[in-house]
């Protein structure tokens, strides 16, 4: 089940967070002409693939856990994170999570913020597939199932 | 230098993440819960995000190599297949279950929170069940037909385009 949590609707913070994960992206495509994919730059990592690849990833994975302290420093208050399911649901969510990106080449960074803005005809199709999925299994799991 | 940048590159991406809410659980699921009190603030990240790459991309495709050399990796494939939609359709039920995603994690993992570090080891558990089971599928095929292995062969290392 996944508990009621209420949240505030912030288009402005949102929108201002998007602003810079599109600038990160771009910055990844200037610098090493490099689609910003988290899967692939997990997955890279944690299996060792190509040697060289190595040492970018590890760097770029260390700047973004880096962030939420950086927000502290700044504001004083750690980023809002509340997770209202059960670890036995973010072990099966991130197992499924991490069998489909792979299966599919891509997440939400990789299809979603990148594939979308190359127009790229796999992510225009990956995409609203990941959405509708992910949105009817919240539909299950709160509205069917939950009670 | 490239390590800076790519240091620099991830430090933007996770305040980006962390600024916009979806690295929150609570967020992802209202907005995925059409039905419930929904919260559509998600679709601006997105929007947000999609506008200043839709136009840096095309600015940076302007020259002619990236900044500390190489040259722009960027996916040809148009293919539409079961994989693509499968394991797209695979993902969403997971992001819906656990309520983060990859690239919301990472960062998410820096606010020190135990479930964060718990679902990051269950992705790497999938992409691991994933490869096993790639692996299987071109050993049968060799068994069957040696003069596939090499197609199969280059299709698994081909897996990894868009992430």
């Amino acid at each position: 089940m996944i508990a009621k949590v209420e949240t505030l609707f912030t288009p402005f913070a949102s929108f201002g967070g998007g602003l810079l994960i599109g600038l990160g992206a771009v910055l990844l495509m200037l610098g090493l002409g490099r689609i910003l994919g988290a899967t692939g730059i997990l997955s890279g990592l944690v299996f060792a693939e190509n040697g060289g690849e190595f040492a970018w990833r590890a760097a770029m994975i260390v700047g973004m856990i880096l962030a939420p302290g950086i927000i502290f420093l700044v504001t004083g208050t750690m980023p809002e994170l509340s997770v209202p399911v059960s670890p036995r649901m973010i072990i099966v969510g991130g197992v499924i999570v991490g069998f489909g990106a792979s299966l599919g080449s891509g997440c939400t960074s990789g299809h979603g913020v990148c594939g979308l803005s190359r127009l790229s005809v796999r992510s225009i199709v990956a995409v609203p597939t990941f959405m509708l999925t992910a949105s009817g299994t919240v539909f299950l799991i709160r509205h069917v199932f939950g009670t | 230098m490239k390590l800076i940048l790519a240091l620099f590159t991830g430090l933007i991406f996770g305040i980006g993440i962390a600024i916009s809410g979806i690295m929150n659980p609570a967020k992802v699921f209202n907005f995925f819960d059409v039905a419930g009190k929904w919260d559509p603030s998600l679709a601006f990240v997105m929007g947000g995000a999609v506008v200043i790459t839709f136009i840096g991309f095309r600015l940076v495709w302007r020259r002619n190599t990236p900044l500390f050399g190489g040259k722009f990796q960027i996916p040809t494939s148009n293919t539409i297949d079961g994989r693509l939609i499968g394991g797209s359709a695979i993902f969403g039920i997971g992001w819906g279950i656990a309520g983060f995603c990859p690239g919301a994690a990472i960062p998410a993992l820096g606010t020190g929170r135990w479930e964060v570090a718990l679902f990051l080891v269950a992705v790497t558990a999938g992409f691991y069940a994933r490869r096993l089971i790639a692996a299987t599928q071109i050993n049968a095929k060799t068994a069957l037909n040696p003069s596939e292995f090499v197609a199969t062969d280059v299709r698994l290392h081909s897996i990894g385009e868009n992430k």
